[in-house]
């Protein structure tokens, strides 16, 4: 695959349909990030479309001009940190008299809090989703040029 | 009702000509892409099941990801198939076998899209009638997963999560970055 990156570049078509759609993917995933309590989506597959539009990057780009946009040495601080993110979710729940994971008590009218929790457990589902399918394409991808 | 009725059929008869394609390819890069088809045709059916959020990830992951995945993988060993091994009867009737028990136990099952269904008698009517009071999000899916299935939830990121330790530890971090520089730094990888 890396090998056959340089023509890729080099092909006009791939080029520019790729640059175009780069940012559309991004913003999307986004929005499924954030839209998912009211549409079909959520932290699981916004992080996947996240992930996918770095991946166009690095397949038409090269895994270099990827790989200084999201660095590998730091990919595994998203990979804990989301997963973090969610279980201290769950304690700060915990801490304000819930149970683990019982979004209502983190705030005093409970739709807010399990608005809150749920925005909060998204966020990090899609920050470890999104960081573990780049860390797992870099493995892959990065055994080529060794 | 009749139409989609045909598109049902239409899309499980295109589920199993892809999947007698996988297996009759001797060409490993043709059947990672009709894989690739697979997963999509799934999302579809999916689609018109209206289980949006299952489609969703069946088309990001199945058809997306795990197709590039693959093909990193054929471009580390190569796409040719090993020689096909001849016909082997045992297996041929073990898996007949199976195929008919499995067949057998679906006269069990409740018809499909029964609503007296057993699991649609469980906590299902909760989730749907209680929800948008108890959690809020007009989005109930979302509501079962992150709220009402935390747990479980939090259990599956765990899973995420010790996959990419599991691919980290096995294969590097994958970075290539100052690789090219005639420095022979071959350590770059332990760097975690």
């Amino acid at each position: 695959m890396i090998n056959r990156q340089r023509s890729m570049r080099r092909n006009p078509i791939l080029r520019e349909v790729t640059d175009l759609l780069i940012t559309p993917i991004l913003i999307f995933a986004l929005y499924v990030q954030w839209h998912g309590d009211y549409g079909p989506g959520g932290g699981f597959q916004a992080g996947v479309i996240y992930a996918a539009g770095i991946i166009v990057y690095a397949l038409i780009y090269g895994l270099e001009p990827a790989q200084r946009l999201m660095p590998p040495s730091k990919m595994k601080y998203y990979v804990a940190g989301g997963w973090l993110l969610y279980l201290g979710t769950g304690f700060l729940a915990m801490s304000q008299g819930g149970e683990f994971l019982n979004y209502s008590a983190l705030h005093n009218d409970p739709h807010h809090g399990q608005h809150y929790g749920i925005l909060a457990i998204e966020l990090g589902v899609g920050i470890t989703v999104a960081a573990v399918m780049v860390t797992i394409f870099y493995a892959f991808a990065g055994r080529r040029s060794q | 009702m009749s139409m989609e009725f045909f598109l049902n059929v239409v899309m499980l008869l295109m589920l199993l000509l892809t999947a007698i394609a996988i297996i009759r390819s001797k060409d490993l890069f043709s059947a990672v892409m009709l894989g690739g088809i697979y997963s999509f045709i799934t999302a579809s059916i999916f689609m018109i099941l209206d289980a949006v959020d299952v489609a969703f990830t069946e088309a990001a992951v199945g058809a997306g990801i795990s197709t590039v995945l693959f093909l990193c993988t054929l471009s580390l060993v190569g796409s040719d198939t090993k020689q096909a091994t001849p016909l082997n009867p045992g297996a041929l009737i073990a898996c007949g076998l199976c195929a008919a028990l499995l067949i057998y136990a679906t006269k069990d099952m409740p018809a499909f899209g029964d609503p007296d269904a057993p699991i649609h008698q469980h906590v299902a009517p909760r989730y749907l009638e209680q929800s948008i009071e108890e959690v809020g999000p007009p989005n109930f899916v979302t509501s079962v997963l992150a709220s009402y299935r935390g747990y479980d939830t939090l259990g599956e990121v765990g899973v995420v999560f010790s996959a990419a330790i599991g691919v980290i530890l096995l294969l590097g971090t994958g970075n290539v970055r100052g690789k090219s520089k005639p420095s022979k730094k071959q350590d770059e990888n332990t760097e975690l």
